[in-house]
């Protein structure tokens, strides 16, 4: 694999059960991307099997290669790949047979747009519609490299909602690259945490991120991944850069916020912990 | 006054912009996504127009298709075409001279071009043949028309190449750029006259579509 660092290796051993949601979450250049264009056939892994629901679509020493138009993927990229030429509509029809297109375009709030180009969309509406065009084409897996990540915080709530919705119809199983932690806690039920190429640890987003180091920070901004009532009190969980840490809050504080809110936590009388890295 | 220059100027400019069409396309795909090393060498080899007297061009041609030579006795002897100071060979030599105005603005769009599209689309299940008429050549379409005015524009205003391959026979090889040269050899400054004006007038109207045009078309890639 090619990074900024040099050549690396890029050495990955995952299983997915059917239907089931993961992401695999890490630095830029940890060889997420590189992955998920693996698994879609864009490019070659050295050596390794890539096997979805008993068909093995590589294998390295049986020189199998299923090409890319025969793997049925879904596969949503960062970067808004419509075809400019083609409305709405279209780049749907492009996709699929279009049976179920105005379906989908309903569900996701877009039917006013179907005749529209893709250059009078928003960003939140372009990946709206790149993702119904990934569904639309009958995927057996969905793949989404960041597909959020260029996005305004409330356009991307907006999309990762959709995307709940579309987990729910379809039953697909999906693998979700991130870097953004309240993503991987909303839209998936297990983490895979890649590290120059490496997974070094995986599990439950709850067990990998909240069980992680304590922050002492006296004051920092994060956002609020879930909020938790425990009796009389709430317990917030907020991701803090690449971190998570659990403040508890009262009902009054907590009004007006949900998860995706950005807040400031400050600790007033502070006792930092001295922990050697 | 005798219009056949004029009338022999547009069907060779349209039948050349036709056939670079149909070269130009493949060979500018070829050259934007190959991988092969020798791609340097045919990209050179296109260009090689854009800074070679025409001349050059033409008195090569000339000595490859002469009947005394391998490629002109063969294609005379077993299919009776005479390349040389016919239609034909004026075609030839104004393909290969504007090959590169054809070629190299549908390259640079092609080499420009978003992979992320391509990829999107073979994701969707589609062949590269789909996807080259799918989606990227409706959205080079800029650079397909500015290839076609530049080769058309450029074979009706040339005259080394045709003259060295061509001759000055009338009615046959004798375009509107040699008819005005052989007007001015023989001192008829007015129908000389007659002629530059009408060239200047028909390429000014043709540019001026051109950039007409490119200007209502959102330039994409």
């Amino acid at each position: 694999m090619h990074t900024p660092q040099g050549l690396q290796w890029l050495d990955v051993d995952l299983a997915i059960g059917k239907g089931e949601n993961v992401s695999v979450f890490g630095e830029s250049g940890a060889g997420k991307t590189t992955l998920l264009r693996m698994l879609a056939g864009l490019t070659r892994p050295d050596e390794g099997q890539i096997c979805v629901d008993g068909e093995i679509w590589f294998d390295s020493r049986r020189k199998i290669n299923l090409p890319v138009q025969k793997r049925r993927v879904g596969f949503i990229s960062q970067e808004n790949s419509l075809f400019p030429n083609m409305t709405v509509r279209q780049n749907l029809e492009y996709a699929g047979t279009g049976s179920n297109v105005d379906e989908w375009l309903g569900l996701m709030g877009l039917k006013g747009l179907a005749s529209q180009r893709p250059d009078k969309l928003s960003g939140g509406q372009k990946q709206r519609v790149a993702l119904i065009r990934a569904l639309v084409h009958e995927p057996r897996i969905l793949l989404m490299d960041e597909p959020l990540s260029d996005l305004d915080v409330t356009a991307r709530l907006g999309v990762q909602d959709e995307i709940v919705k579309a987990y729910r119809k379809t039953g697909l199983a999906t693998i979700l690259v991130s870097h953004d932690l309240s993503e991987v806690f909303k839209l998936s039920q297990k983490v895979f945490i890649l590290e120059q190429g490496r997974v070094i640890k995986s599990g439950k987003p709850q067990d990998v991120f909240v069980n992680a180091d304590v922050s002492g920070k006296f004051k920092f901004s994060g956002q609020i991944v879930e909020i938790h009532k425990d009796g009389v009190l709430n317990i917030l969980t907020l991701a803090i850069g690449n971190q998570i840490a659990k403040v508890v809050a009262s009902d009054e504080e907590i009004t007006g916020l949900g998860v995706g809110s950005r807040v400031i936590v400050a600790s007033k009388a502070f006792n930092p912990l001295i922990l050697k890295v | 006054m005798d219009y056949s220059p004029f009338f022999l100027t547009f069907q060779l400019a349209i039948t050349v912009t036709v056939i670079l069409l149909v070269i130009g396309l493949p060979l500018a795909y070829w050259i934007s996504f190959s991988k092969n090393k020798f791609k340097v060498v045919v990209e050179t080899l296109v260009s090689m127009p854009l800074v070679l007297p025409p001349t050059v061009i033409g008195f090569y041609l000339l000595i490859v298709f002469s009947p005394q030579h391998f490629l002109g006795h063969f294609l005379e002897s077993v299919w009776g075409v005479r390349v040389v100071f016919s239609f034909t060979g004026l075609v030839i030599g104004s393909v290969l001279f504007s090959l590169p105005f054809m070629v190299n603005p549908i390259k640079a769009a092609l080499q420009n071009f978003p992979s992320g599209l391509m990829e999107a689309s073979w994701v969707l299940g589609k062949s590269s043949f789909e996807t080259f008429f799918r989606v990227i050549l409706p959205n080079v379409k800029p650079a397909l028309l500015t290839g076609m005015v530049m080769a058309f524009a450029h074979t009706v205003g040339e005259f080394g190449v045709v003259l060295m391959i061509g001759g000055n026979i009338p009615g046959q090889t004798r375009v509107a750029s040699i008819a005005i040269y052989n007007e001015v050899e023989a001192l008829n400054y007015d129908t000389a006259g007659f002629y530059a004006l009408v060239l200047v007038g028909i390429s000014f109207c043709i540019l001026l579509a051109f950039y007409y045009l490119n200007r209502k078309t959102p330039n994409l890639y």
